[in-house]
This record gives structure tokens, C-alpha cells and sequence, in this order.
């Protein structure tokens, strides 16, 4: 939908770009809020998952029966208590389309299991201790097969196959063999060779990037309830309990209509809470038991078995002019889908060249399936293990030229009108504004001091990244109170501060205090259809929602109170929170009061699907400090500089930028999935997988650009993802900047960049 | 011998939130397991179950622990704070403003292991520089903030405290 | 965790019987830390935890300027780092106790515990070595002395026998002239199992050495004690060409694996450089400087 005008600019707003204390605030800090283990019901037992020891192996045989006589238990099931599900194509939410079959089996396996962790049977017992022995009297015998760890090596034709019936899909036109990669897509514009031949100066590398997880501090889980009549409750943390309901739906083959799912506060989800995992088998257990059955991971299954995002192995080739014009990139993107097939590969091909302005440039992206588990969304899907590629890629061919980087990405920026590689046109985007505001930055602009220390090095780095940002579905409804306030019920899981910058675009429309809106996150029953907390669509599109609802609200308000004054409903005029007409001029507050004491009850409500999202582009600077000895890198300051459109909720908009920053160093220099050669992940513990401490960041600033979005009310553009994309790059880009070496893998950890060194004669023992 | 002996459940009595609480535990459930299910405190979180995260971060005998790492049974007769024993919703604890008014939560999950945290820094180092705040900190990882926003509020909260005091 | 039982001996004598009924069923539970959760993740055969904390000689602390440090076997790293006379005499023990695991690690965790864990990398274990400390072990048959050095014999195993306690630790009064350090290496700033670590103690005649231990962790399947690298410091002058000498042999004594944490080529190139980082801040220490740890 379009937008006539953006209501008010940024400045003359009463309630956005304001810092209240959030709704939900209370509750959070006292330790009062109730996530989905917190949860306690009647008769409630406990469940516990069986999984796959092995990486790759057919199951030969299942038994159960020990298990089922264990004292306590009262439940046990396998994949033969899931109903048999077509192998077809449906929505997976944020994923794109999945094929139903592959997602069942991998909520419960089938016949084949395709990484290490996957679900294999499942107990509900009276004590979670008794459900966890039970697990281990289940007997499953294995056929081990030889498992694929790398795209590299499932892109291979002598890879063990992991799917019989899968064949590669090259836009649209399916191979007659069957193999290890899904999808072959393939993006373009212009003519490469034409590029390339024009270019003075050329640069090719090739990188491998490790898988990293989501991290979430809150592991998955999830509490449900079969009643005889056939509903089913599920209480869980998610990213979108709309689509737990249809995922539910369509793999147990149960009717929506029967499944209620209630949102529970959500510890994290970065995009890994966006599809189901314990909810059937909770499901069926309690089906099976007749009891509601909560069922919550450990941290090794959080690991082991829910998606990461995919691990990849890219090649980029770029060329430009001596005078710094991009004449012809190209890259090659295969990208670990895990056991099942459908990883980002869309969004992991379009944000590659999104920074530039192209007239040649190509993309391949491969989706390749390994014995590792199912990839997930994390947090713009794809985008950072891409954009590391080739801002490191186009940072270096800069070098070569002899030209500034952030001159380079300015003379080349992409902006409004320019095509992108995948096809759509960029509509009004902040990329120059950003590049601009890194520029003028107070870290750019202070030279950076040498360390002081003989064996470290600083040097300082750049890099840009885009996400395009989702739209899909949002519902709001605003019922107003007889105090004046309007208690607003979205369907918007509150992941961070959501609830709030929500309210407060209602507020605005209504010209009141956001302390008077009562902002609720509705469950499936009472909410309207609301899409996944995720895709950077919250603030954006349930605001719009509320704005619409707000709108409804002031225009029956008006209606009602013409009734109550006896005017032409027309002639009631509202604004800034006030309506009057004829000498009457009431508050929103007098007004509701007023109607109420007149039995006029108002609601207004609104769903929309907005066609056209606004995508965002962020810029970063590091400094690093590299010691020449041990391989470490210190990050000595980080600013980042993201287009919000217009920043609702300020504190956590930079909150959002400066999270993601942090699981973009996280990223880029010490997480990774570390499997042995059987495909066993090793390293399944916040111990060995290494997340980012207090200890380990600066301060991160955050410039927040604002760039409004045409398509939005209030110019809303989404801020949660695009902040995670440029941190490798930038670091890497640094870290060349320091010592004059390329890192070409991730994470650039201590050994790999100590290796790095050796190899350029740079290493100090 | 005088050694006591424990199988199976037992009554263990503890001094939870300044009161007096009795509960059935066996020697395998650990602290947090006891708080939350048994207790139904379940403001402190499971993240790891092995330490490396401090959600489950509680103050027993006066010095911060991971409840995960200690067993039902050791918190026999001590003394333990969780963060239902800081502040309340009508009355929260300067730690708590602060928190809220420097936005220094997302999520929520890790807030109650860091405001305990932070409780237990403060009651030792009422002045704590950055980098001491950092070194504290350490054992609770946030995935959603990058801990800029707690540090700061953190920095607030010393100073609240402090004047608060005089 | 499987169903398993509790023990508070409140005695030395009653926790040996107990040991003894139990035989390898039994494991001492100090601060935990480590305990719980092996015996939950993997630990599957034990059946008893045997409670150290409710015995007095485990949990005492005492220091004096002549006898040295008696260190209970239970006593958590915040007391240790809390007691200003082990923070004046051992600040080689101080630099790891006060860097394990984080501050809440550190409110339950013991040296005693972090020594009868065994872990190749465990922190305190080298500035146990280098300050020659001698392990008071407990049995059936009464006390023995262990030396340190000679306590681990593989990545989780140690000389003690199922029936033995470990009681506490004895460090001698540090000479004078003499200054220690320890120092680990990890990718993050915390939170981290040592990739390697290294601790180092030289004891200063003028301006050459008389005395050094070196000790490294997480390169070999015990913590290793290299006397060689030591000794041939002994006469040398206390320089940095000197310690590259020594650094030296400690890369060729490095027998360490490649894991999820390091690799072969890192680990023994890092031997060499935490060697070196270590002698140059014992030296600091012996001539009456600070080391800034952290």
C-alpha cells in the first residue's frame, strides 16, 4: 500500500522517537514474567527427546517397550505416531517453501537420521528425570552410513546421497539424477565477460565459512495439552505462534481451528524460534497420555539439533577501472541446507552485491544438503557470511587501486532506482546516508593511535551490508476503555521491546500517552492473523496495523460522538488527541468517558500485508588490535550506522544495532560448529561454543539514519537484522588494515589467523 | 560416624528471600531445579546447566553462585537472594530502574541473573570502573544487547546507590 | 541426573570410611563446579557425592610467613584471593584463582577440586607447581605427601587411590628475592578452558637467577613440571635472551593434540610465547613490581 504522506517528521512527534519505559518492564526486571519453562500445569508430566547419536545412518529398528514400562512413564512415541504427510511444497514462514514431508521428518525422523541430535523417539513421564531415564532404555538399532560435513563436499557427485528423491532444481528445471544439492539458482544483469574484459584491475578469493548458531539464551521450549474433544493447547516461546499453529497443523494433519497456541514470553529467537520443535511432540504425547506434557532442551539439544545458520563456501571474482568503477562482479555461493533441504539461499544471493551499483554482475547460489542439523533463519539469513565474501573481496580490490574504501563504496553505492542483482529496483534507501555517517563519524574521523605494546598492531576497518526486510501479515485491534485508555491487542511475540513501539504508534494516531495504551500480545484465538516476529517487519508492519486501527478508532469515535452532540458525523473534527464540534472540545479521555456513559463502545482493528518492503543498509567501522604473538583480536572501538527510517523507540533501536554487532564479532571471531570426522558436533556447550562476553566488547555507538520509509505512515523501516551482516568484513577488513593480511575464512580465530600470519612471515614468537 | 547420609527425598529448610522455606529435594536436583519447580521461583533461568551462562545466578551465603552448579541439598540451612528478593513491582530496586530507564534489556531472559549480579558487584565494589563492571560480568552472557546498554546501566545504578546512601 | 546419594562427613576418618564403602561409586564434591556437571552430562556410574565443605582441615585457610600456606582442599577461590597475606606472598596462585571461570564460578570453586579434576588445562594447577607444593592426601592407612608435579597421570585421572581424600595443599614460604606469575591463553577474556597455560617462578641472586620452576598446561595429558627448562635457567643471567632459551625448551617438551580448542602448531608455538610471558613477569614480581593481570 502506499502512503499519501508521512504523517509528522521525526521532531514533531509527542510520543515517537521518545525513550518511556517499556510495558513489560516491570515484570522482566523482578524476574515476574513468564517464559515458556516457566509454565505449571494441573497433571502437568515431563517430557524428554531420544536422539541420533550418529551423523548419518538408517534406523533399522525401534524398540520401545522397555521405555514404556519404566515407572512413571506414560507416554512414549515415534515417528510412527506421526501421521504419513505428502512429499509437497508449503509455506515455511521466514524459511520460504519447505516440502512438508522433509519438514516432519525432521521434528521426528524417519527411517533416516540426517545429523547428529535428530529426534528419534520421545517420553513423557511424571518427573523429568524419569522421562530422561526412560529414554535410554529405547533401543534403536542404526545402519551408520558416511555422513557430509562441508557444501564442498556434498556438491561432489561421489558424496553419499542423503535423499534418494532429491534433485537438484536449476530455476525451475529439475536433473534427471539424484544428488546432494537442492537448488541451483542463478541471478544476473548485464554480461560479465563484457565486464570483466573492460576491468584494469581484477581480484578472485575463495572463502569457507563455519557454521554459527543463533545463541539464544533461552533454550526451545514447549508445553501442550490434547483435550478428548480433540484441542489442542500449546503454551511455548516463539517467534510467531500463528505459524507454530500451522506448522502444528500441517505436520500432525489436525485442524487449525482446533489448535490454540498462547505466546509466552520468548528468551531470544534471532529467526531459530521461528518454526516448531518440541510443540508435536509435546503435542502427541499428551495425546497419547491424556495429561498436558512440557517438554524443554538443554542447551547440548539446543546445539546439537536446532537450526544454525549454514555454513558456506564462496567465491567472489570483482573488477573496476583504475579510476575506482565497478565493471563486473561475480560470485558463487554453496551454502550448508543441513540434513533437509532449504537453506536461505534467495536472500543469501541478493544481499551479496546489494551495496553497489552493477551494470554486470552474476550470482549461483547452490543449496546443498550435509549431515548437520536443519539450517534456521539467524538474523537476515545468509547476508553475513555473503557480504563478508565481497566487501572483503571489494575492500581489496580498492586496495589495489589505490583508492579509500569508503570512497570506493561511496563512488559505486547503490540507491533508489538502481536494479538489484535479484531483479526488484531499490526503492528509497539509505545506503549513501549511511556511508556518509560513518565518514563524519567521530570514529573515522579521529585518527587511530598506534599500540603501544611491541608485539600488537591497530588498523581499522569498513563495511556495508543490506537486508531487504519482510513485510507479510500483521493484525492489530484497539478497543477503547471508559478511562480513556485503549487496550490493544496485537499478535506480535515481544522479542524486545516490541509491545511498546507498537503502542506507541497507536498513541501518536490517537494523540495520547503511550502509558495509555494497554498493549497485549493476543494468542491465536484472540489476536488477529499475525506472521513471524522476525524479518525486521515488527515495528514496521503491526505499527502500521495500529495506525490503521487508531484510524478506525478517532473516525467511530467521531461517529459516536455526533450521535451523543447530534451533528453530521463530519463535522466532528479530531486532532492532537482532542474532537470537537460546534463548541463542544473534549480529550480523547473526556470523550471515551463520555461515550461509554452513552454505551457506545468502540474497537478498531486492521490486518494488512503491505506488497513493498523497505529494505535497510547499515555501515561500520572497527578498530582492532592484533597481537602479532597469540593471534587475538581485541576490538577496540565499533560504530555503527544503520537507516531506521524513523526510529520509534530509540533505546531499542539501538539496542537492536548494537546486539547484532555483537553477534557479528561473535561471528567473526570465535563461534563455530566444530564436528569430528563421524559428524558428531564436539562442541556442544556455551563453553566451547564461544558467544561474546561483557569482557570481550567495547561500547558499541550506534548512529541511527533516518531514511524514511515512503511506503509507511510514520517512515518505518525494519532495524532488527541488517546490523548483523558487516562485522566480519569490517574486522576482516581491519585486520588487513593492521597487518596487511587477508583472512579468507570465519571465524578468524587465533589459530587460523596465527596461520594466516606464518604464511605472510608476519608472525612474532 | 557421624556422617549424615542422604537418599532418596529429604526435607531441606534454606532462608529464601528472608523467609524460612521448607522443601522436599533429592541429592540428584540442583538448586535451580528446586527453586524453580519446587518452589516455583522461576525468576532465576536455566541457559547452560552447566555455568557458563548466569541466568540461573542466585546470592547464597552472601557470595553470587550458579544455582545450577549447587545441589538442592548443599543450600541446607543458608541464606539465599533471588530476584524475587530484589525490589518488587511497586518498589524496585535502583538496580532495576536503572535497568529499565537505560534499556539495558531485550529479551528479559538474562536480566534477572544480571541484576543479581550486578547486586551482589555493587555490595562488594560500590565504585566499580568499566572494566571491573566487564571482569564481573563476564559469567553472564546476553545475546541480545552486545552489553553496552548494562553496562551503562549498571554505571547508573552505582551511582544511585551512592547517593542514595548519603 | 541419575538417582545418586549425598554424604556430609564431618571428619577426615569418616570421610575415608565412606570413600572406602563406596570405592569408585564415590567422588568428593568440593565447590561443584566441574562435579555436577559431569556427573549430569556424563557421569553416569557415580552414586554417591561425598561432601568436603563440611570438613573442617578442607575448608581452612592458614598462612605463616615461616611454614607457608596451608590451603584446604575445599576452600573456594574468593577466599583465597580474599586473603591479603596469600595475595602478598602468592601472587602466581592469585593470578589463576582469580581468573577461573568467572565471579560465580569463583564463589564455590576450590584449587583442591580444580587439582583432583585433572584436567591437562586446569588454572590452578601450574601455580601449584611452581610454588612445589605438596598435596596431603588422607586414607585408610593414614597420610601421605604427594608432590604436585607427580599428582596427575592422565586428562581426568590422578594418583589417588578410590579410598583417599585429598586434604589440602602445603606451599612453602616463597624465598626471597623470588617472584611468580601465571598466565593463560584464550580466545575470548574469560570463561574460556587455557588453550595453554604456563606459570613461572624464578628466585633472583643479584641479577641472575637462582632458582626457576616452569610449569605448562593444556600441551601434554597431565599439567607438565619442565624441570629442564627450569634448571637451565639456574646461574643464567635474568634476561630475555635467557628466557628465549627456556621458552625453547618448553615448545620442545609440548606434546599437546589438535581439539576444538587449539591445534598442534598453535598450542606448541604458544608454549613458547606464554613461557616467555611468564618468566617476564616472575622477573617483575622478583624484583618487587606488579603484573597487571587482567
Amino acid at each position: 500500500m502506499a502512503v499519501d504522506e508521512i504523517v509528522t517528521k521525526s521532531g514533531d512527534f509527542k510520543v515517537i522517537g521518545k525513550r518511556p519505559i517499556r510495558h513489560d518492564g516491570a515484570d522482566k526486571v523482578t524476574g515476574r514474567a513468564t517464559y515458556g519453562s516457566d509454565i505449571s500445569l494441573q497433571g502437568m508430566l515431563y517430557g524428554r527427546v531420544l536422539r541420533s547419536p550418529h551423523a548419518h545412518a538408517d534406523i533399522k529398528s525401534i524398540d520401545t517397550t522397555d521405555a514404556e514400562a519404566y515407572p512413571g512413564v506414560h507416554a512414549v512415541i515415534t515417528s510412527k505416531d506421526y501421521p504419513n504427510v505428502e512429499s509437497k511444497l508449503v509455506e515455511g514462514g521466514e524459511a520460504g517453501s519447505q516440502d512438508l514431508s522433509y519438514m516432519s521428518a525432521n521434528k521426528m525422523a524417519r527411517g533416516k537420521v540426517l545429523y547428529h541430535g535428530h529426534p528419534v523417539a520421545a517420553v513423557a513421564a511424571e518427573t523429568r528425570d524419569a522421562a530422561e531415564e526412560a529414554t535410554r532404555l529405547i533401543k534403536v538399532e542404526y545402519e551408520v552410513l558416511e555422513p557430509i560435513l562441508s557444501a564442498r563436499r556434498g556438491r561432489e557427485k561421489s558424496s553419499p546421497l542423503l535423499h534418494d528423491t532429491l534433485y537438484t532444481d536449476t530455476e525451475g528445471e529439475k536433473d534427471t539424477e539424484p544428488s546432494n544439492v537442492a537448488e541451483h539458482r542463478i541471478y544476473g544483469t548485464g554480461d560479465i565477460e563484457k565486464g570483466f574484459a573492460e576491468a584494469d584491475v581484477i581480484v578472485e578469493n575463495e572463502y569457507d565459512t563455519a557454521t554459527v548458531h543463533q545463541g539464544y539464551i533461552e533454550p526451545h521450549n514447549a508445553t501442550a495439552l490434547w483435550r478428548e474433544d480433540g484441542s489442542l493447547d500449546i503454551w511455548c516461546s516463539s517467534q510467531g505462534h500463528f505459524w507454530m499453529r500451522n506448522e502444528t497443523a500441517k505436520i500432525l494433519q489436525h485442524p487449525v481451528s482446533k489448535i490454540k497456541v498462547t505466546p509466552m514470553e520468548i528468551g531470544g529467537g534471532f529467526g531459530g524460534k521461528t518454526l516448531t520443535y518440541l510443540e508435536t511432540p509435546a503435542a502427541l504425547l499428551s495425546k497419547k497420555s491424556g495429561r498436558p506434557v512440557k517438554m524443554w532442551m538443554d542447551r547440548t539439544e539446543v546445539l546439537q539439533s536446532t537450526g544454525p545458520t549454514p555454513g558456506s563456501w564462496i567465491k567472489v571474482k570483482v573488477g573496476a577501472t583504475n579510476d575506482g568503477k565497478i565493471t563486473a562482479a561475480q560470485v558463487e555461493i554453496s551454502i550448508e541446507a543441513g540434513g533437509f533441504p532449504g537453506g536461505p539461499l534467495h536472500p543469501c544471493c541478493l544481499t551479496s552485491l546489494a551495496p553497489y551499483n552493477l551494470e554486470n554482475a552474476q550470482v549461483d547460489g547452490y543449496d546443498v544438503v550435509v549431515n548437520k542439523p536443519k539450517s534456521a533463519a539467524y538474523r537476515a539469513p545468509g547476508a553475513t557470511m555473503s557480504e563478508f565474501a565481497v566487501e572483503t573481496t571489494m575492500d581489496e580490490l580498492a586496495e589495489k587501486i589505490g583508492m579509500d574504501s569508503l570512497e570506493f563504496h561511496m563512488l559505486n553505492a547503490s540507491k533508489e532506482g538502481d536494479w538489484r542483482v535479484d531483479g526488484p529496483r531499490f526503492l528509497r534507501v539509505g545506503n549513501i546516508e549511511c556511508i556518509e555517517a560513518i565518514k563524519s563519524s567521530d570514529h573515522w574521523t579521529t585518527p587511530l593511535q598506534a599500540a603501544t605494546e611491541p608485539n600488537k598492531v591497530r588498523g581499522r576497518g569498513m563495511a556495508s551490508g543490506f537486508w531487504g526486510n519482510a513485510t507479510l501479515t500483521s493484525s492489530a485491534r484497539g478497543r477503547v476503555n471508559e478511562d480513556g485508555s485503549v487496550t490493544l491487542v496485537e499478535g506480535s511475540c515481544d522479542i524486545g521491546g516490541s509491545r511498546t513501539s507498537i503502542a506507541m504508534q497507536m498513541a501518536e494516531t490517537l494523540g495520547i500517552s503511550e502509558q495509555d495504551i494497554v498493549p497485549i500480545v493476543g494468542d491465536t484465538d484472540d489476536a488477529g492473523y499475525t506472521a513471524v516476529t522476525g524479518g525486521s517487519r515488527t515495528t514496521a508492519v503491526t505499527g502500521l496495523a495500529a495506525y490503521n486501527a487508531a484510524n478506525e478508532i478517532m473516525a467511530k469515535m467521531s461517529t459516536g460522538l455526533a450521535e451523543v452532540w447530534e451533528v453530521k458525523s463530519d463535522d466532528v473534527t479530531s486532532q492532537n488527541g482532542r474532537f470537537s464540534c460546534n463548541g463542544h472540545d473534549l480529550s480523547f479521555k473526556e470523550a471515551a468517558a463520555l461515550l461509554h456513559d452513552n454505551d457506545i463502545q468502540v474497537t478498531g482493528q486492521s490486518t494488512v500485508t503491505p506488497k513493498t518492503p523497505a529494505g535497510a543498509f547499515s555501515c561500520q567501522a572497527a578498530d582492532i588490535e592484533l597481537d602479532l604473538e597469540t593471534g587475538k583480536v581485541e576490538i577496540l572501538r565499533y560504530t555503527i550506522a544503520q537507516d531506521a527510517g524513523t526510529a520509534i523507540y530509540p533505546p531499542y533501536v539501538e539496542g537492536q544495532m548494537q546486539g547484532g554487532v555483537a553477534q557479528g564479532i561473535g561471528w567473526a571471531l570465535n563461534e563455530e560448529y566444530w564436528y569430528d570426522d563421524e559428524g558428531h558436533l564436539r562442541n556442544s556447550s556455551l563453553l566451547d561454543y564461544r558467544m561474546p562476553t561483557a569482557l570481550d566488547l567495547p561500547m558499541i555507538d550506534t548512529i541511527i539514519v533516518e531514511v524514511p520509509n515512503p511506503d509507511h505512515p510514520y517512515g518505518v523501516r525494519g532495524v532488527g537484522e541488517v546490523c548483523i551482516v558487516p562485522p566480519p568484513a569490517a574486522i576482516a577488513n581491519a585486520i588487513h588494515n593492521a597487518v596487511g593480511v587477508r583472512m579468507h575464512e570465519l571465524p578468524m580465530s587465533p589459530p587460523k589467523v596465527t596461520a594466516a600470519l606464518a604464511t605472510a612471515g608476519k608472525l612474532q614468537t | 560416624m557421624s556422617t549424615k547420609m542422604v537418599e532418596g527425598k529429604t526435607i531441606i529448610s534454606a532462608r529464601i528471600n528472608g523467609q524460612t522455606s521448607d522443601f522436599i529435594a533429592e541429592p540428584r536436583d540442583s538448586l535451580l531445579d528446586v527453586l524453580r519447580e519446587n518452589l516455583q521461583l522461576t525468576g532465576a533461568k536455566e541457559g547452560c546447566n552447566n555455568g557458563n551462562c548466569g541466568a540461573c545466578n542466585v546470592i547464597m551465603d552472601g557470595r553470587l553462585v550458579n544455582s545450577c552448579c549447587v545441589l538442592a541439598v548443599e543450600a541446607n540451612n543458608t541464606e539465599i537472594t533471588t530476584i524475587e528478593g530484589v525490589g518488587s513491582p511497586d518498589d524496585l530496586h535502583p538496580i532495576q530502574e536503572s535497568f529499565l530507564e537505560n534499556a539495558a534489556l531485550q529479551c528479559g531472559i538474562c536480566t534477572p541473573g544480571f541484576i543479581v549480579s550486578t547486586k551482589a558487584l555493587l555490595e562488594e565494589n560500590p565504585n566499580p570502573t568499566e572494566h571491573e563492571i566487564r571482569y564481573w560480568l563476564a559469567g553472564n552472557l546476553c545475546r541480545c544487547t552486545g552489553y553496552d546498554k548494562i553496562v551503562r546501566a549498571v554505571q547508573d545504578a552505582a551511582t544511585r546507590m551512592q547517593e542514595g546512601s548519603k | 541426573m541419575q538417582s545418586i546419594k549425598y554424604a556430609a562427613p564431618t571428619s577426615v576418618e569418616d570421610a575415608v570410611d565412606v570413600l572406602a564403602e563406596y570405592g569408585d561409586k564415590a567422588r568428593v564434591l568440593a565447590g561443584g563446579t566441574d562435579l555436577i556437571v559431569q556427573v549430569r552430562e556424563w557421569g553416569r556410574d557415580v552414586g554417591i557425592f561425598v561432601d568436603a565443605k563440611t570438613i573442617p582441615e578442607l575448608t581452612e585457610l592458614a598462612m605463616d610467613s615461616s611454614e607457608g600456606l596451608t590451603l584446604g582442599a575445599a576452600v573456594p577461590c574468593y577466599q583465597i584471593y580474599g586473603n591479603d597475606a596469600v595475595r602478598e606472598s602468592y601472587p602466581g596462585l592469585i593470578d589463576a584463582v582469580s581468573m577461573i571461570g568467572g565471579t560465580a564460578i569463583q564463589g564455590r570453586a576450590s584449587v583442591g577440586g580444580n587439582l583432583c579434576n585433572s584436567g591437562p588445562a586446569g588454572d590452578s594447577i601450574p601455580p601449584l607447581i611452581i610454588y612445589s607444593a605438596i598435596c596431603n592426601v588422607a586414607g585408610p592407612n593414614g597420610t601421605r605427601q604427594i608432590k604436585v608435579e607427580d599428582f596427575c597421570t592422565g586428562p581426568g585421572r590422578n594418583c589417588l587411590e578410590d579410598n583417599e581424600l585429598l586434604v589440602s595443599l602445603s606451599l612453602p614460604a616463597p624465598a626471597k628475592s623470588s617472584g611468580a606469575h601465571y598466565l593463560r591463553f584464550i580466545p575470548r577474556n574469560e570463561m574460556d578452558i587455557a588453550v595453554v597455560d604456563a606459570g613461572a617462578n624464578i628466585t633472583l641472586d643479584g641479577d641472575s637467577i637462582s632458582e626457576a620452576r616452569i610449569a605448562l598446561g593444556a600441551v601434554a595429558p597431565t599439567p607438565l613440571y619442565l624441570a629442564d627448562a627450569g634448571s637451565a635457567l639456574v646461574g643464567k643471567p635474568a634476561t630475555e635472551d635467557s628466557f628465549k632459551e627456556a621458552a625453547s625448551v618448553c615448545r620442545e617438551a609440548a606434546t599437546p593434540i589438535t581439539d576444538m580448542r587449539g591445534t598442534i602448531e598453535y598450542r606448541k608455538h604458544m608454549s613458547g610465547v606464554l613461557a616467555m610471558r611468564a618468566l617476564r613477569g616472575a622477573l617483575t614480581r622478583a624484583r618487587g613490581g606488579d603484573v597487571n593481570v587482567h
